[in-house]
C-alpha cells in the first residue's frame, strides 16, 4: 500500500463533562479503499468520523498521530481547517431530510462548495454543479437544480448530498450511514453510484453504517467497533473467521433466508471486551 | 391560473401568496387597508391635504369640524385634516428608519450570539440584558434628553431602544437550528461561521423577526408619539401627530377635534400594525406555508 490518506493512532475523544472517554485507543490508516465501520449505536464510529472532521468543537481529541496526508489535524487551527472541509475531505451525512437546507435551492446549496472552494463565476459553479448532477444519475438536472429539498424524494436527496460532497473532488470521503434513511430499493442505487464515483476518482471512503451485510459487500476492510473500542479489523471477504466473540455475535444475530426457524442468538455483551487489548 | 404563477420568479409568488392569505382573514386585511391607506396618503400628501399644514389663520382659530376645514383648526388657525395627512409622512418615516437599524442590528447580534456561543454570547446577552432592564420610554427619553430633542434624534433613541427583543428572539430561534444537520452540511463544505450566519441562519431568522418587527412598529409608533407628546421629538411646527396631541391638550375640554383626530390615527395604525403582524405570524407559519 502506498503513503496512506489517513493516519490515524490511538485516537480516544471525549465529551464535555463525560465521566469517561466515548472513542478510546482507536488506530487505523486508509490508502485509496473503502473501509467500513461497523458497531452497534452508541459504539462511537460517528463520533470517529466527525472527529476527524473537526467537527465536534469543544470536545477533547487525544491521539498519538491524526495526520490527513501532510496535515497534522490535531494542530491545525480552525481558519486552517475550512480550506480542508469540502475541498480535501468531506462527509456524506445520513438523513438528506434534515441534512440539506430546506429554504434554500438544491442547485444554490450544491454550488456553495464549489463557490467557497474555487475562484469562479456563478455561471462556472452552476455548469460545474449540472454536471455532477448528472454524474449522480439525477435525470433532468436543469429541474432539479431549481427545486427546494422538500420537492425531492429521499433517494434524489441523498444522492445531490453525495453530489454536493463530491464536488471539490475531495480526497477522503467519510460517509456517516448514508443509507440507512433510505428505502431499500434505492439503497443499492445510491450505494452504487457513490461506489461508481469513489472509484472513478480514487478517493478514499470511510463508511460508517450499522448494517453489517452491506459493508461486507462494499468494502475492501471493515473495523468493529465496540463501546468505542476497535476490537477487530477483518478483510471484507474474511467474515467467516472472524475471531473476536463480538463480532462472530453479530453475525449469528443476522437472520438468514433459508437458515433455521430457531430464535436467532442474542447479542452478548461483556465488559472485559471493553478493557482488552486488541489482539 | 397555475401555469401563469409558476413563470413568475418566487420572489414575487412568494410575496403574492402572504398578501393573499392576509387578504382572506378580515383582522390582517383591515391592517393591510389602513397601512395601504397610510402610504397612500404619505406619497401623495400634497394632493390629498386641503390646505398648508403651516399656514396660520388667527381669525379662524378653533373651529369645529366643517366650514370648509374637514377636521376643524388648531389653536393657530391652522387645518387639522392637512396635519394629520402630513404628518403620516413623518409617522413613516419613523417607522421605516427604526425599522431598518432595528432589524439588520437585532437581527446579526442575536445569530452571532446564538451561532459562536461561549464568552461572545454571554457578553452581547447581557447588554441586551441591560438595554431589556429599563423600560423602553425611558431609555428613549434618556437617550433624547442627552442627545437633545429633535425627530432624528428620537428616531435613533428608539432605535437603541428597540433592538433587543429582537436580538433576543434572534438567538433563540439560531440556538434551534445551530445543531442542525444542514448547518453541519455547510460547514462540511468548508463555509466559515460568518457565511453560515449569513447565508443559512439569517434567512431561517428571518420570518420571526419580520413578524416581531412588525409587532413592534405599534410600540414605536406610541414611543415617538409619547416623545413627541413630551416635547422630546418632532418639534412644533412639525405635524407629528403625538405633538398635536400635545398642544391641543391645553384647548381639550372646549375643542374636543384637537386630541381626538391625531389619537385616532395613532390607534388606527398602531392597531393595523398589530392586526397585521398577528396575521404575518400565520402567513409565515412555517408549519401553514405546505398549504399553498
Amino acid at each position: 500500500m502506498e503513503k496512506p490518506i489517513l493516519d490515524v493512532k490511538n485516537l480516544s475523544i471525549r465529551y464535555p463533562g463525560a465521566p469517561s472517554d466515548a472513542v478510546r485507543g482507536v488506530s487505523f490508516s486508509l490508502g485509496c479503499e473503502r473501509l467500513g465501520i461497523v458497531g452497534e449505536s452508541g459504539s462511537g464510529k460517528s463520533t470517529v468520523g466527525r472527529a476527524i472532521l473537526g467537527l465536534l468543537p469543544g470536545v477533547e481529541i487525544r491521539a498519538d498521530a491524526l495526520r490527513f496526508q501532510d496535515m497534522d489535524l490535531l494542530t491545525l487551527t480552525e481558519t486552517e481547517m475550512l480550506k480542508v472541509r469540502g475541498r480535501r475531505m468531506s462527509m456524506i451525512l445520513q438523513d438528506p431530510k434534515f441534512s440539506l437546507n430546506p429554504i434554500q435551492r438544491v442547485g444554490h446549496q450544491v454550488a456553495e462548495t464549489y463557490l467557497r472552494h474555487f475562484k469562479c463565476s456563478k455561471a462556472e459553479a452552476r455548469a460545474k454543479v449540472l454536471e455532477m448532477l448528472a454524474a449522480v444519475k439525477i435525470r433532468d438536472p436543469e429541474r432539479v437544480h431549481d427545486l427546494y429539498p422538500h420537492e425531492i424524494s429521499g433517494g434524489m436527496g441523498q444522492r445531490v448530498m453525495i453530489a454536493m460532497m463530491l464536488l471539490a473532488d475531495p480526497d477522503l470521503v467519510i460517509a456517516d450511514e448514508p443509507t440507512s434513511a433510505l428505502d431499500v430499493t434505492v439503497r443499492l442505487q445510491v450505494l452504487n453510484i457513490l461506489d461508481g464515483l469513489v472509484r472513478d476518482r480514487g478517493i478514499g471512503l470511510i463508511m460508517i453504517s450499522h448494517d453489517l451485510n452491506l459493508v461486507r459487500n462494499f468494502c475492501d476492510r471493515v473495523l468493529i467497533m465496540y463501546a468505542g473500542r476497535v476490537v477487530e479489523v477483518l478483510q471484507a471477504g474474511a467474515f467467516d473467521r472472524a475471531r473476536h466473540p463480538y463480532t462472530r455475535g453479530l453475525l449469528a444475530a443476522q437472520p438468514r433466508i433459508g437458515g433455521g426457524r430457531t430464535p436467532l442468538a442474542v447479542l452478548d455483551r461483556r465488559p472485559e471486551w471493553k478493557e482488552e487489548p486488541l489482539a | 391560473m397555475t401555469t401563469i404563477t409558476q413563470r413568475l420568479p418566487a420572489p414575487v409568488l412568494a410575496l403574492k401568496n402572504i398578501v393573499a392569505f392576509l387578504w382572506r382573514t378580515p383582522t390582517s386585511a383591515f391592517g393591510l387597508l389602513v397601512l395601504g391607506t397610510l402610504i397612500l396618503t404619505a406619497l401623495f400628501a400634497p394632493l390629498i391635504a386641503t390646505h398648508d399644514p403651516y399656514v396660520q389663520d388667527l381669525n379662524n382659530v378653533l373651529q369645529p369640524p366643517g366650514n370648509g376645514h374637514l377636521f376643524g383648526t388648531d389653536e393657530l388657525g391652522r387645518d387639522i385634516f392637512s396635519r394629520l395627512v402630513w404628518g403620516s409622512r413623518i409617522t413613516l418615516r419613523i417607522i421605516f428608519l427604526v425599522s431598518i437599524v432595528v432589524g439588520p442590528l437585532g437581527l446579526l447580534v442575536g445569530t452571532t450570539a446564538g451561532y459562536i456561543g461561549g464568552r461572545f454570547d454571554t457578553i452581547l446577552m447581557r447588554i441586551t440584558d441591560i438595554f431589556l432592564s429599563f423600560p423602553s420610554l425611558i431609555l428613549s427619553l434618556a437617550f433624547v434628553a442627552a442627545l437633545g430633542p429633535s425627530l432624528n434624534n428620537a428616531i435613533i433613541a428608539i432605535g437603541l431602544t428597540a433592538w433587543p427583543p429582537i436580538a433576543r428572539l434572534a438567538r433563540a430561534e439560531t440556538l434551534t437550528f445551530r445543531k442542525a444537520d444542514y448547518i453541519s452540511a455547510a460547514r462540511l463544505q468548508g463555509a466559515s461561521a460568518m457565511r453560515i450566519i449569513v447565508k443559512s441562519i439569517m434567512p431561517m431568522c428571518l420570518p420571526s423577526v419580520l413578524i416581531r418587527l412588525t409587532l413592534n412598529m405599534a410600540t414605536v409608533i406610541l414611543t415617538a408619539a409619547g416623545l413627541g407628546f413630551l416635547g422630546l421629538g418632532a418639534q412644533p411646527p412639525l405635524p407629528e401627530w403625538g405633538a398635536m396631541i400635545a398642544t391641543g391638550r391645553r384647548y381639550m375640554i372646549d375643542s374636543w377635534w384637537l386630541v381626538t383626530f391625531p389619537g385616532l390615527a395613532i390607534l388606527c395604525v398602531s392597531l393595523a400594525f398589530n392586526l397585521l403582524g398577528d396575521g404575518l405570524r400565520d402567513a409565515l407559519d412555517p408549519k401553514q406555508v405546505n398549504r399553498k
